[in-house]
């Protein structure tokens, strides 16, 4: 991905090790922007929804702010954390970066648990997804958020025992740098969630 | 053995300043919504504005010092998609919004859909 269109599509053994990392950082990129367009749709039908309460409770008596300002740092700690995880594996320690990765783990895994216990408590109350169409498309939209996160919790697992097993090789930089991606990007969709759902839900 | 760092684009590219001011804007621009909103400071509409501006500054904050995404010619096929990106989800989200407001102002009681705006 240097000069010109015609390198992304270059043999990628004549350019080594450094273009095939960075062409499968782009492809990786691409999935993320269509990732994008789907949370869009999600984001559009929550959009359109948003006041069909159907009788049923409004976002004002369901959501509480602080709470979701405790998820919101969670994930934000998360992604700073991954960040000195990507330091870690450019300086080459193995068990900083291990420490990081394991730290970004239980943040992220702090968030999901926190989402759990929101959607257990909202389904005990009956305010489930049957119980209106905005509650449907809340549930969808921030459970297919949630879902990326677990998906992405599943990959740290999976790096953090690579980098246990092989080391930090080229490949395992490699696909560290692209959970980096994802990572960074799914706390970019949450910045969406909590404007568009939560505050404007409390409002 | 030497260790042998990947030298790219994307994300890998960051250096602890550049996260710790990423993460210093981000806590500001989360906290200032919240704020407003939990405390109910400004009217209705000054908020929605404010809440709205804080998201999109956060997101480009994100991207610059999270992702390091910038307009370097390494990065310019990032952009390049994210541009793109970025056009079919306003088109996607804003008409889904603008046609079912519509429909409503059309067909409905103004009473249920005037609260939206």
């Amino acid at each position: 991905m240097s000069e010109a269109i015609g390198d992304i599509y270059a043999p990628a053994e004549e350019h080594g090790h450094s273009e095939t990392v960075d062409r499968a950082a782009f492809g990786f990129w691409l999935y993320i922007m269509s990732d994008c367009v789907l949370f869009a749709a999600l984001f559009a039908t929550f959009a359109v929804l948003s006041r069909n309460y159907a009788g049923g409770p409004t976002g004002h008596s369901l959501f509480d702010l602080r709470y979701t300002l405790g998820e919101t740092l969670c994930l934000l700690v998360s992604s700073v954390t991954y960040g000195f995880a990507m330091l870690a594996v450019h300086r080459g320690s193995r068990r900083q970066v291990l420490a990081w990765l394991a730290m970004t783990f239980l943040l992220g895994l702090g968030f999901v648990g926190m989402e759990i216990h929101e959607f257990h408590h909202m389904v005990a109350i009956g305010a489930g997804p049957d119980r209106s169409g905005f509650l449907s498309a809340f549930f969808t939209l921030v459970g297919t958020h949630g879902a990326h996160v677990t998906a992405g919790l599943i990959w740290m697992l999976v790096m953090m025992a690579q980098v246990l097993g092989k080391g930090l090789t080229l490949p395992v930089q490699s696909r560290l740098m692209r959970l980096s991606m994802f990572w960074h990007f799914l706390d970019i969709v949450w910045i969406g969630v909590f404007t568009v759902v939560y505050l404007m839900g409390v409002m | 053995m030497e260790h042998e760092a990947i030298e790219s684009a994307g994300a890998g590219a960051g250096s602890l300043g550049s996260y710790l001011t990423g993460f210093t804007l981000a806590v500001v621009l989360t906290i200032i919504p919240f704020a407003l909103v939990m405390s109910g400071a400004l009217s209705r509409p000054m908020t929605v504005v404010a809440i709205f501006s804080a998201a999109v500054v956060q997101i480009f904050v994100h991207l610059r010092y999270f992702l390091h995404l910038d307009g370097s010619s390494q990065e310019r096929w990032n952009l390049l998609a994210i541009v793109f990106t970025a056009l079919i989800v306003i088109i996607l989200v804003g008409g889904s919004v603008w046609i079912m407001v519509n429909l409503h102002y059309r067909t409905l009681d103004p009473a249920v859909f005037l609260p939206m705006l």
